[in-house]
């Protein structure tokens, strides 16, 4: 394989209703800054790949106006998935193998506030099975920690305290949404919103964007003091039925993290897409990483959760501490779909 | 170029206005156990999944790759859902390809589809205030002022886009998969349907169908062992255009010529209408058959239409243009840009069938889409590169 590196991230402050912009408007100072900071000029960036999905705007092709943010004149080489935008880092990245090309833009907005979210991701589930019956994702998210409560001896308490160390570590970045000291305690005394969950175990609504430049070998060595290397990336996905598969476990993960070598290594950091805080554990479990290994120092999804774009910020929060120096190997996971269904993992190194 | 990709397996459902007798999963898994018993394949022998549609509205299920990855065997896999408007098809091909090209993976799934009974396309592709003024009605509204200009451009004959027509739809006769077939099709028919979006008439229109394609790809050692004659990937090329500039030409766009260019210097093309034995180009509106002719390199600018009148884009002519019947005959749309993809394919693996060109060798799959500013374009060949 060969080495390729992220070399740099920019992304949008997480903001529950953007009023003042619209996704093109969103994407373009991000896009901007990310091109800027990697040193790369645009028009020498080969490849040029998006995530993002109409259902959170309600029309269709939401992704075809955005792509005027990137100033593709003369003509670019891009693509597009429907999925969040860590799925459009590893298109390219497998691009990128193939020789021809040496870097690559990618990006993803998600602006959740031009809809009802939890039944916007009703229309996500089996249209003749489930959807019908109408589940909100969160009343679904809390079947899965009901399932984990039970069968892993954690407790409610457990979960309040990471939605207080996520709310702690966001006071440091200037991207989050929600942020602040909470007593976890305190946190315990609000009622239920789904039981077992309550709203601090849930991620906040956020429209937000980011993006990322890659490069490979020499070409991130030139730009970049410390660029942060993709050692290990891979992607599963599980049954979509909810009574097909264990909710209690993440097979997909525990699948992706082996295939890019989590635990090939000691890990200092992990950026997790867990948007709810069970799902931190569940994802922990899975890679299996060590009690002191660090988890969401941005404050995660928890803080703030773009869809289509909270995976790719992963990455790129993760590369970060590499780019920084704060860490020498981290651990990168996305997530798509109801309770965790497709997962992707990589594994990141510092120079 | 990476490592060699072949396509070993096709399959195709048969297209139609309404398949009410089979669901989504059921729709999908007709053309891919087809595409399974064409590259003797089974669930097993698959690596990964990637999957294409174009707008997920048109069925009402927000990125439906979740839900039918029990229906692809993508459970445990990898598995990728690529939009890129109506090139989707071709771009999913095109990611597919690329997963074997960068030596990751052996064998590889790809499917598109569309079920556009669940919808009406026609609204659905009429983009709606606040995004944009509301001035045109489906893309046929979208698309005839572009057309205008080319005929006002060029001085085509106005029967130029009959005759396109005509050819297409004698051609789907040919081809069991077709959705639109008419038996005593004549010039006449075609030049007295109903004008729909002036100067495009009924018959010079697509239709909205339910239906799908899917090919299963190969590495080398894996192409080898196949039953059937694989077809191997010459060049690949995508290029994008912004939707909101002014610079833009849209009857002969920039996108198209610069994705053509490359495609032809990776495939080692000097003379595309010679080199070339046949070509399955994206042609929703018949007159997009000559624009697309001179987009693409075959004629000069400005005489694109010649080759339509000359008979040269005939499946007898020197360059046999859509002799599948081409998206005129059958148009599920996220599955339109991989048809030609696997058309072409078929073409050169000699399986095309009634509507074989004899000797194909050498052929190009063309998708674009959005308001002619996405472009996805494959060379195939059956003699490996």
């Amino acid at each position: 394989m060969r080495d390729v590196a992220i070399v740099s991230f920019a992304q949008a402050k997480n903001v529950r209703r953007e009023l003042d912009a619209n996704e093109v408007e969103m994407v373009m100072p991000v896009v901007r800054e990310a091109v800027e900071q990697s040193g790369i000029p645009r028009r020498e960036i080969d490849f040029t790949c998006s995530g993002s999905c109409d259902y959170l705007a309600g029309q269709p092709f939401s992704f075809v106006s955005a792509l005027d943010a990137v100033g593709a004149w003369p003509p670019i080489s891009e693509s597009h998935v429907e999925m969040d935008g860590a799925w459009a880092l590893y298109e390219a990245w497998v691009k990128i193998q193939i020789g021809d090309i040496d870097s690559a833009l990618i990006y993803a907005f998600g602006k959740a506030s031009m809809g009802d979210l939890p039944d916007v991701l009703t229309l996500q589930l089996d249209p003749y099975y489930m959807a019908p019956l109408s589940p909100d994702s969160v009343s679904l998210a809390a079947l899965q920690a009901r399932a984990y409560l039970e069968t892993s001896g954690h407790s409610e308490r457990d979960l309040a305290v990471i939605a207080a160390r996520s709310r702690k570590d966001a006071k440091t970045n200037p991207a989050a949404q929600l942020t602040g000291d909470f007593d976890p305690e305190r946190l315990l005394g609000d009622p239920y919103l789904v039981s077992p969950l309550r709203k601090h175990d849930c991620p906040p609504i956020s429209d937000g964007a980011a993006a990322i430049v890659l490069a490979a070998g020499d070409l991130a060595r030139k730009v970049s003091k410390r660029p942060a290397w993709i050692r290990g990336i891979d992607h599963r996905i599980e049954a979509h039925g909810l009574g097909n598969r264990d909710l209690a476990k993440s097979l997909s993960t525990a699948e992706a993290g082996r295939r890019a070598g989590v635990g090939d290594g000691n890990v200092d950091v992990a950026e997790l897409h867990a948007p709810f805080t069970h799902q931190e554990l569940i994802l922990r479990d899975a890679l299996g990483l060590a009690n002191d290994v660090r988890v969401n120092p941005s404050g995660g999804p928890l803080a703030g959760n773009p869809m289509m774009v909270a995976g790719l910020a992963r990455f790129g929060e993760a590369a970060r501490l590499l780019m920084d120096g704060q860490a020498s190997r981290a651990v990168a996971h996305a997530t798509s779909g109801p309770c965790l269904q497709q997962n992707m993992v990589a594994v990141l190194e510092g120079e | 170029m990476g490592e060699h990709c072949a396509i070993v397996g096709i399959g195709q459902t048969k297209h139609d206005t309404l398949r009410i007798d089979v669901s989504v999963p059921g729709l999908i898994r007709e053309a891919v156990t087809k595409a399974f018993e064409d590259a003797g394949v089974s669930w097993g022998d698959i690596d990964a999944v990637v999957l294409g549609k174009a707008p997920d509205m048109f069925e009402g299920t927000m990125m439906p790759e979740l839900f039918l990855a029990d229906a692809l065997g993508a459970v445990g896999k990898p598995m990728l859902r690529v939009h890129t408007a109506g090139s989707v098809g071709g771009s999913t091909a095109l990611v597919a390809a690329s997963l074997i090209q960068a030596g990751i993976h052996k064998r590889v799934l790809t499917v598109a589809y569309e079920k556009q009974s669940e919808s009406n396309a026609m609204w659905a592709l009429t983009v709606r205030i606040p995004f944009q003024q509301a001035i045109v009605a489906g893309a046929g509204g979208y698309f005839a002022p572009l057309i205008r200009a080319y005929m006002a451009r060029t001085k085509a004959p106005e029967d130029t886009g009959i005759r396109v027509a005509l050819k297409d739809r004698l051609n789907a006769l040919k081809n069991p998969t077709s959705h639109l077939t008419f038996p005593d099709v004549t010039y006449d028919m075609v030049r007295d349907s109903p004008m729909l979006w002036d100067p495009i008439r009924y018959l010079e229109t697509c239709p909205s169908s339910d239906g799908a394609c899917a090919m299963v790809l190969a590495a080398e050692d894996a192409a080898k062992q196949s039953p059937n004659p694989p077809a191997w990937v010459h060049g690949t090329a995508m290029r994008s255009e912004p939707t909101m500039f002014p610079g833009r030409d849209q009857v002969n766009p920039q996108a198209g010529r610069d994705c053509a260019a490359e495609l032809y210097k990776k495939a080692g093309i000097q003379n595309p209408r010679k080199e070339l034995d046949c070509a399955e180009i994206y042609v929703p509106f018949s007159w997009f058959e000559p624009m697309w002719m001179e987009n693409l390199g075959f004629a000069p600018e400005g005489e694109g239409w010649k080759m339509t009148q000359e008979g040269a884009t005939a499946i007898d002519g020197d360059l046999p243009v859509n002799a599948s019947g081409g998206v005129l005959s059958s148009n599920p749309i996220g599955a339109s840009g991989m048809i030609r993809f696997a058309e072409s394919a078929l073409q050169v693996r000699g399986r095309a069938g009634e509507h074989q060109v004899p000797g194909a060798k050498k052929a190009l799959g063309h998708a674009y889409g959005g308001g002619s500013q996405f472009f996805a374009m494959w060379i195939v060949g059956s003699e490996q590169p």
